[in-house]
């Protein structure tokens, strides 16, 4: 594949579009808000995931490919970046940039890690073996009661809340810096398409984050029948 | 006034630089900061010790010549700026300042301050013309051109090539620089029949000079002493996307 610098950051935006609403549609944020409507939404959509695998398995190799390939490009831009100015100033002001636009390669890193460990957590369940065992009443795999006693536990919560909001904070740049790399923003828009990448981030990261501080409010508990192993 | 200055000392393009510091005492607030320069150059002249090197030239904010980061910032502490036109009155009597040279791999240190910006002209060089066959010149007022386009397109050519963009940018990219040079004709009728060629070659260019890729983080138009604004990045994306698409002949 032979790109230049500027189709590179060019991909790696495009695959943020991809990443997001792939992730949107298919297999996250949506469904997972369905917590709050008890166990047996989400219970019986997982059932649903399980016994469709050609949707599963397909939404699983896109999102890996594409999460591949902008791990790739990211790293590739960042080298070369770190080519074309190998010496630092001795007194630097980073005028008008963001700390989020500053550290998009430090969170990027921590949300694989996040990412490495979320999968361990709940889809292979390594790290909670006895929590991925449990079966609700009907028989089926009891995501619900699984995700309600993990983020029972503080220090669970509290990685995921702290790795959604590094999330926000990568994301928030991201969406508001797409619509210039595509060449969408004008002088006159630029500060609302700005503002609307933020207000993307701010509910995607919202929405991520209420539902490990519901369940330690306790706002959203555990089905009668199911009681902590 | 007196000032302390700590200033970037390298003999030569392949030879390594450190700071030095220098004491500036008996300085007017109404100096420049490259009057100052010149005036602790007297004293080191006068001591028989080396001047520093910086490059200067129309003292008047239109040559962009004078390439420095005064105290972290490319040409100096004051917005929409040349280091010509920053005067000492900005600082504070007994102030610290950091004089460094413009760093990126696309401009070579040659000495002290100077570094080679020759870059920037090869990027002009691949595209930023307009071709024009030899004949009688044609009517001014042949061509109409909107007021409100000629007025953004002087808004792009406004630019002066200093490379304070390249300078400020945290991956040394030529973003702004390029996209007012390519946006100032394309935004012309002049421009057009070369318009999709031009932004290819000089992107290709501006690639293979070794600057970084833009990340959208927006210090190159705060530091910009012309203030040309970052909508011009995402017309140069345009540009680009444009002229990689199949164009009816």
């Amino acid at each position: 594949m032979n790109l230049n610098r500027t189709n590179i950051v060019l991909a790696a935006a495009l695959l943020i579009v991809v990443i997001s609403s792939l992730f949107i549609q298919t297999d996250h944020s949506r469904p997972n808000l369905q917590i709050y409507l008890g166990p047996e939404p989400l219970n019986a959509y997982a059932k649903f995931l399980k016994s469709t695998p050609l949707v599963l398995w397909g939404a699983r190799f896109g999102l890996l490919a594409i999460f591949g390939l902008h791990l790739l490009l990211a790293v590739n831009l960042k080298r070369q970046n770190r080519r074309a100015r190998p010496q630092n100033y001795v007194v630097n002001d980073p005028v008008e940039t963001t700390l989020a636009s500053r550290t998009m390669m430090s969170s990027g890193i921590v949300i694989l890690a996040f990412v490495i460990y979320h999968l361990a957590h709940f889809t292979l369940g390594v790290t909670n073996p006895a929590l991925h065992e449990l079966v609700d009443s009907a028989g089926r795999h009891d995501v619900y009661s699984m995700v309600v006693l993990s983020f029972q536990n503080p220090y669970v919560s509290a990685t995921y809340i702290f790795a959604m909001l590094l999330l926000g904070l990568h994301l928030s740049h991201a969406a508001a810096s797409i619509w210039q790399t595509f060449g969408i923003t004008s002088s006159r828009s630029r500060t609302w398409i700005h503002n609307l990448g933020w207000g993307i981030a701010a509910i995607l990261t919202l929405g991520n984050i209420s539902i490990p501080i519901s369940i330690l409010l306790g706002l959203v508990g555990l089905p009668e029948e199911v009681t902590a192993p | 006034m007196h000032l302390t200055l700590h200033v970037w000392r390298q003999n030569g393009p392949d030879q390594s630089g450190q700071m030095v510091t220098y004491p500036a005492r008996n300085l007017s607030p109404d100096m420049s900061v490259l009057e100052m320069l010149d005036h602790v150059n007297e004293q080191l002249i006068a001591d028989g010790d080396e001047p520093i090197a910086f490059d200067h030239d129309c003292r008047e904010g239109i040559c962009g010549s004078c390439s420095m980061v005064v105290n972290g910032l490319p040409h100096g502490p004051q917005k929409a700026s040349t280091t010509c036109q920053i005067f000492l009155r900005n600082f504070r009597d007994g102030d610290d300042i950091y004089i460094e040279p413009f760093r990126a791999t696309a401009f070579p240190i040659m000495k002290d301050l100077m570094v080679d910006r020759s870059a920037l002209d090869r990027i002009i060089q691949a595209g930023g013309y307009v071709s024009a066959n030899t004949g009688g010149a044609p009517d001014g007022n042949a061509l109409p051109i909107p007021q409100h386009t000629a007025e953004a397109a002087m808004d792009a050519a406004a630019c002066i090539g200093c490379g304070a963009c390249v300078a400020a940018c945290k991956n040394a990219s030529a973003m702004l620089f390029t996209a007012a040079k390519v946006s100032q004709l394309a935004t012309l009728p002049q421009g057009e029949a070369e318009r999709g060629e031009r932004a290819r070659r000089m992107i290709a260019q501006m690639d293979q000079e070794m600057f970084g890729g833009c990340t959208n983080q927006g210090a190159c138009s705060a530091v910009c002493p012309k203030e040309i604004g970052l909508e011009w990045i995402a017309k140069l994306n345009r540009e680009h996307i444009r002229s990689k698409l199949p164009q009816a002949t």
